[in-house]
């Protein structure tokens, strides 16, 4: 349906030309090798942090949750470890995405696109896939000959197996997700017994279906097609990033070997094609440099084994520089790892971890806002005083309730009512906000003793257990002073 | 950088589309792409037949569904009003002090009461309740007719100087207009009401005045001009005032009289609200 012809034309061509491409589909061999090896612990770890953190405790006392990592979005708190940020302190996410922002700037700088080999979730969800696909039908061999016969009864089993055991590690990850939004052993008890929120259901549903289209069936088409990444960082290597190439210096010319061959004249790729053959975006190397290339490092595992067997030194492929690669030779120019860009990345990553730093170091666990009542911004009295209202508002960021008195300096001889609270105690429930209302009056001989209209005081709150005081600035208004009031 | 017609296996090569000898490659797109493009208008197309979507002369097609956003509305309305009831027949149940005495049923009434002092209130005493001249300030310590919580639903019920039969009511006579006083009189009263906040300018006409003010103002605004709440006369020997306290303001109140009038709300909204009104006027500040 999509072959649309171009009859005619600036250059006339006979054959139709093919605006839209079949997907060519991949068969990813088992590699093995050191790469492989790095490659499989990072799966472990990052799918292990991934199923399992939501179920980490972290102890903070009876009135929090005790959920190492929570996102908790009804009662607005985000816990992280020994961390725990209120909506008003996004800009430690933001200092959090900002430095993984620069790390990943770096480390492409650096090696090329790490990130994207080791650590993307999608290339550790496909790798995962690819492992189940290879469990049930076998290595790359094995599955091309079962796409030969689709309907053979061998086939239709082993790709049901393979479908159901990816839907169920869909399942796992939609399941394991929602567990960072809610108290993760009551979430799952909720959850088996189907009476958790809808929106638990909903999101395991959504993370189950993009998981499996996603890492099961699309796989390379998300790196090539949908990533913004491949394009962004061809402006972020140089010719001294590390990346993983061909060297065709070495290879060329290629051609078959056989055992006994000489050497002489001829370049050490055999043309064996293992490196096409492993590699799960379908692509061969030595071509060069590719947008499609996620720089998994497998061919290199592939090489690597060719190379050991027929007895020539390994790193025909391998992590190297373009200035190498151009000057033909492995080592020609010294590794230059402190080039600007390197500095500067990495500069800015220490400035914004000190920042950072600096700054969860210095935050208070007790905070105090003053808002001024501004409609009216002053009521007067029938014995000629002013009084002025105000909202005071006690973040307590224990974890534990505190008891605070409310009082005031810089206004002499001002009333302080606190409207609701007899006491004058202000009691605030561990890890909330409290306001209270405010009413702060002087009379006709205060009012007169101002020096201006506006008078500048301070809030005192004290924590009544441990004497710890705060001060906020705040304004008393009274009419204005030239008023032959 | 490889060449798009070395690499590419299918043999794809340019478009054909040639400008002055220069060519454009095909990168030719997957197939699936095209397909979620074609899925997207199926989409689009099962969204006409289930939502609303497109206009007709004088309406539009309403879909399957029969979605409005307005109904939608309406259902989160009446759900929210079901959610507030226990709230509502407790406040309209109980009296002030339990209210008061509940944190949760408290805000309850003091947002109700905001929300609908916007609405009715607002126009004459101000979104702060701050008050204009002839508009009581509500926020202060000075209450003509009542300051007290019931005191304040009762206002509110039945207004002042309305066409209610249980409003407040009282008049004072205009002096001037009726030929009750004189001109002199007037101003040495004005002169004597000033005197009694400490601001007269004329000491000795304040002392004329004075007299004046025990035969024809002392029995509704007392001896010493401190008022009289169920009489609704204002008190005269403190510092504020509804229309103004300087003389000329003075002569002309005496003169003319005042009678300021607020509708009465009985009839408008219902006991609940009225309740809630009361309680938050009585929070802001001024409450007796
Ligand atoms: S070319 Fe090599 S490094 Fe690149 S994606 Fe393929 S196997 Fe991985
Ligand atoms: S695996 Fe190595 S030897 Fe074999 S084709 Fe690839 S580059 Fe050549």
């Amino acid at each position: 349906m999509a072959n649309i012809e171009l009859g005619g034309g600036a250059s006339p061509s006979d054959e139709e030309t093919q605006l839209y491409a079949d997907r060519v589909k991949v068969y990813p061999k088992e590699a093995h090798g050191r790469f492989r090896t790095i490659k499989w612990i990072v799966m472990a770890v990052t799918l292990g942090i991934y199923y399992l953190l939501p179920w980490v405790r972290w102890d903070r006392g009876p009135y929090l949750p005790d959920q190492a990592v929570l996102l908790d979005l009804p009662a607005r708190r985000f816990y992280f470890f020994f961390l725990e940020i209120w909506p008003q302190e996004f800009y430690y996410v933001t200092g959090l995405l900002v430095l993984a922002s620069l790390v990943l700037f770096l480390v492409t700088a650096v090696a090329g696109r790490v990130w994207c080999g080791y650590t993307c979730p999608q290339t550790v969800w496909t790798d995962l896939m690819v492992a189940v696909e290879r469990f049930w039908q076998g290595d790359r061999n094995a599955r091309l000959r079962l796409d030969k016969h689709p309907w053979a009864f061998e086939t239709i089993w082993k790709k049901s197996a393979t479908h159901l055991t990816w839907l169920a590690i869909a399942v796992a990850t939609g399941g394991a997700w929602v567990f960072y939004f809610a108290d993760a052993p009551t979430l799952a008890k909720q959850l088996l017994t189907f009476s958790a929120p809808a929106a638990a259901y909903f999101f395991i549903g959504l993370f189950t279906v993009s998981t499996y289209v996603l890492g099961g069936i699309a796989r390379e088409q998300v790196c090539i097609y949908m990533c913004p990444w491949p394009r962004i960082q061809g402006a972020m290597f140089d010719s001294d990033s590390l990346l993983i190439s061909y060297r065709d210096w070495r290879g060329e010319p290629r051609g078959a070997h056989k055992a006994g061959q000489s050497w002489e004249g001829r370049g050490d790729c055999i043309d064996c094609n293992q490196c096409v053959a492993v590699c799960p975006t379908g692509i061969d190397i030595r071509d060069g440099a590719q947008l499609e290339c996620i720089q998994c490092a497998l061919c290199i595992d592939a090489c690597d084994a060719i190379m050991d067997k027929v007895g020539r030194p390994r790193g025909l492929i391998a992590y190297d520089t373009v200035r190498n690669l151009e000057a033909g030779a492995p080592n020609a120019e010294p590794l230059r790892l402190l080039r600007p860009r390197v500095l500067l990345y990495a500069g800015l990553i220490v400035l914004v971890g000190i920042i950072m730093i600096v700054a969860l170091m210095m935050r208070p666990v007790l905070e105090v806002n003053v808002i001024h009542d501004r409609n009216p911004l002053y009521v007067k009295l029938s014995d000629g005083g002013v009084r002025n209202g105000y909202e005071v508002k006690i973040l307590n960021k224990q974890y534990v309730p505190r008891a605070f008195k409310l009082g005031v300096t810089g206004l002499p001889d001002a009333t302080v009512q606190l409207v609701g609270h007899d006491s004058g105690v202000v009691p605030v429930p561990p890890d909330q906000l409290k306001g209270v209302k405010l009413h702060v009056a002087l009379d006709k001989e205060g009012v007169r003793a101002l020096p201006d209209q506006a008078t500048q005081f301070q809030f005192v709150v004290t924590d009544i257990a441990t004497g710890e005081t705060m001060e906020h600035n705040a304004t008393f208004q009274g009419p204005p002073k030239s008023g032959a009031k | 950088m490889a060449n798009k017609e070395e690499k590419s296996p299918e043999g794809f090569g340019t478009t054909g589309h040639e400008w002055d000898g220069i060519e454009e490659w095909n990168n030719p797109l997957p197939k699936w792409w095209l397909y979620v493009f074609y899925a997207t208008v199926i989409w689009a197309i099962g969204y006409w037949i289930v939502y609303p979507a497109w206009p007709t002369v004088s309406s539009y097609t309403k879909g399957y569904l029969g979605y409005s956003q307005r109904a939608q509305v309406n259902k989160d309305i009446a759900a929210a009003k079901k959610q507030t009831a226990v709230f509502s027949d407790k406040i309209n149940e109980g009296d002030f002090e339990t209210i008061q005495a509940d944190p949760e049923l408290l805000s309850f009434a003091l947002a109700g009461g905001q929300a609908a002092f916007g609405d009715n209130c607002a126009p004459c005493h101000g979104r702060g309740a701050q008050g204009f001249v002839g508009y009581p300030n509500l926020r202060d310590d000075a209450w003509i007719w009542a300051g007290s919580i019931d005191g304040i639903q009762q206002t509110i019920l039945h207004g002042i100087r309305s066409d209610d039969p249980q409003t407040r009511m009282s008049m004072m006579p205009a002096f001037g207009e009726l030929g009750m006083l004189n001109r002199e009189q007037i101003s040495d009263t004005a002169e004597y009401v000033m005197s009694l906040s400490g601001n007269e300018q004329d000491a000795e006409a304040a002392a004329r005045g004075q007299e004046i003010y025990a035969t024809s103002c002392a029995a509704c605004h007392g001896p010493d001009g401190a008022g009289n709440q169920a009489l609704g006369a204002p008190n005269l020997s403190d510092e504020l005032w509804l229309y103004g306290g300087d003389k000329d303001t003075l002569v002309e109140t005496i003169t003319y009289s005042r009678a300021g009038m607020m509708p009465a709300f009985s009839e408008r909204l219902d006991p609940a609200t009225i309740k809630k009104l009361a309680i938050y006027v009585h929070s802001l500040g001024g409450g007796q």
